[in-house]
């Protein structure tokens, strides 16, 4: 049982804008949801279970999966719908709880910020990555780059 | 002469009266602690606790009279017809949205306290007593009304299935108990709230109506359906019984098919 005193107005009601995204913020929800359920339980399958399971997993395995574009596409699907997912969830917390309007700028900004930099760089390691770089000091690289 | 006879010249004789009729009906006492707010002199509200002996046929709302007409002249609290219909006396009991009139003081454990509080998320007048016109206004918003375009000579032909389509969200009675207990409604108090959207429902799915698309593009807002988090307190709160989640659902879908 709560004693807490709900205040009203707790806020303004804002304008009403011409387009209004929060039927597209809806679907993609469940839409992405839906596809990172397959993403991440395929993704725990191949990497925990199938063949030698979890002890296969080594950075040669990781190497090995990234010169496969299909894993390349994979791992990128799953990155861009599960930081977008996840920050839109973000996002609708904090306009529950955020009714300051400039605390919420801020918050939401910060979230749109930290989006948009982890799906540059992870983009980036997915796309770029080279297990055996060249001109590398052969002391620090894997075992398999000796070819070179 | 058997016993059935025997007893039977005795009840004539009135020597023993039918046993049934005359069993003392039991009374017992309740305590209730109640959050009382007098604008006019108190600052914060505050909890005051009062006994009433009751019987198991009484109902919260009669626990409430008793203290008002017995105890306490000052408790304030609202009430119209009594019988769970006007949707007047929608009150937080035991930490739950009820009517006090359609709620058995039997059926709460009155080993402990009963605890009652107005319903939250409206401005607190008086004791039980909330300003509901932020309420109101957004049922209003949703054109909770007939809007048909023709002047029918006689009255408005419906077939059964297509009257039953929206049956359901035909029993609000705008006690206000799901949109209180909403908690997307008590953050900041801008959203529908569960009760505008089934009296939105209502009337987007009458094939009589021909404003669906008007109430949906109403519903398709930033404060709209979408807002909703499927809790479920609204369903459970309902005192009609109004599956208010799943008429929000079917409203969500409506607005993404675009028409009814």
């Amino acid at each position: 049982m709560t004693t807490e005193t709900v205040e009203a107005p707790r806020s303004a009601r804002t304008a009403r804008r011409s387009t209004n995204w929060e039927k597209w913020g809806w679907i993609f929800m469940r839409a992405s949801g839906v596809v990172l359920i397959v993403l991440i339980f395929g993704h725990l399958f191949v990497n925990l279970v199938a063949g030698d399971g979890v002890h296969a997993i080594d950075f040669a395995f990781v190497a090995g999966k990234w010169a496969a574009p299909f894993w390349q596409w994979w791992d990128f699907a799953m990155l861009v719908l599960a930081l977008i997912h996840g920050s839109n969830g973000m996002r609708t917390i904090v306009n529950d709880y955020a009714n300051n309007p400039l605390l919420r700028r801020v918050l939401k900004g910060a979230l749109l910020v930290s989006t948009i930099v982890l799906i540059v760089l992870g983009t980036l390691v997915i796309f770029t990555f080279d297990p055996c770089p060249t001109g590398g000091d052969p002391a620090l690289l894997p075992s398999f780059c000796g070819a070179q | 002469m058997s016993d059935a006879a025997n007893v039977e010249a005795a009840v004539a004789d009135g020597a023993v009266s039918t046993g049934v009729a005359e069993a003392p009906i039991e009374a017992f006492t309740v305590t209730l602690i109640i959050r009382r707010f007098d604008p006019e002199v108190d600052a914060e509200p505050h909890w005051q606790d009062f006994d009433v002996q009751m019987y198991p046929t009484d109902r919260v709302l009669d626990a409430l009279h008793k203290i008002k007409w017995e105890q306490d002249g000052s408790l304030t609290f609202r009430r119209s017809c009594a019988h769970g219909v006007c949707g007047s006396d929608a009150m937080r009991i035991n930490g739950r949205n009820r009517l006090a009139c359609k709620t058995l003081i039997k059926d709460l454990d009155i080993t402990k306290p009963i605890y009652i509080e107005a319903i939250k998320g409206l401005p607190l007048e008086k004791d039980l007593v909330v300003d509901m016109e932020p309420f109101f206004q957004s049922y209003r918003e949703v054109q909770p009304f007939l809007i048909a375009s023709s002047k029918p000579e006689k009255e408005r032909l419906q077939s059964p299935a297509a009257r039953e389509r929206f049956d359901d969200t035909t029993k609000c009675i705008l006690c206000a108990a799901c949109t209180s207990s909403c908690p997307v409604f008590w953050t900041d108090g801008q959203y529908f709230g569960p009760a505008a959207i089934v009296n939105a429902h209502r009337f987007i799915f009458d094939d009589r109506d021909e404003a669906a698309k008007v109430r949906l593009d109403i519903l398709n807002d930033r404060e709209g359906v979408w807002r909703c988090r499927t809790t479920f307190n609204c369903t459970e709160a309902c005192p009609r019984g109004i599956e208010v989640t799943k008429a929000i659902a079917e409203v969500k879908q409506a607005v993404i098919r675009g028409h009814r």
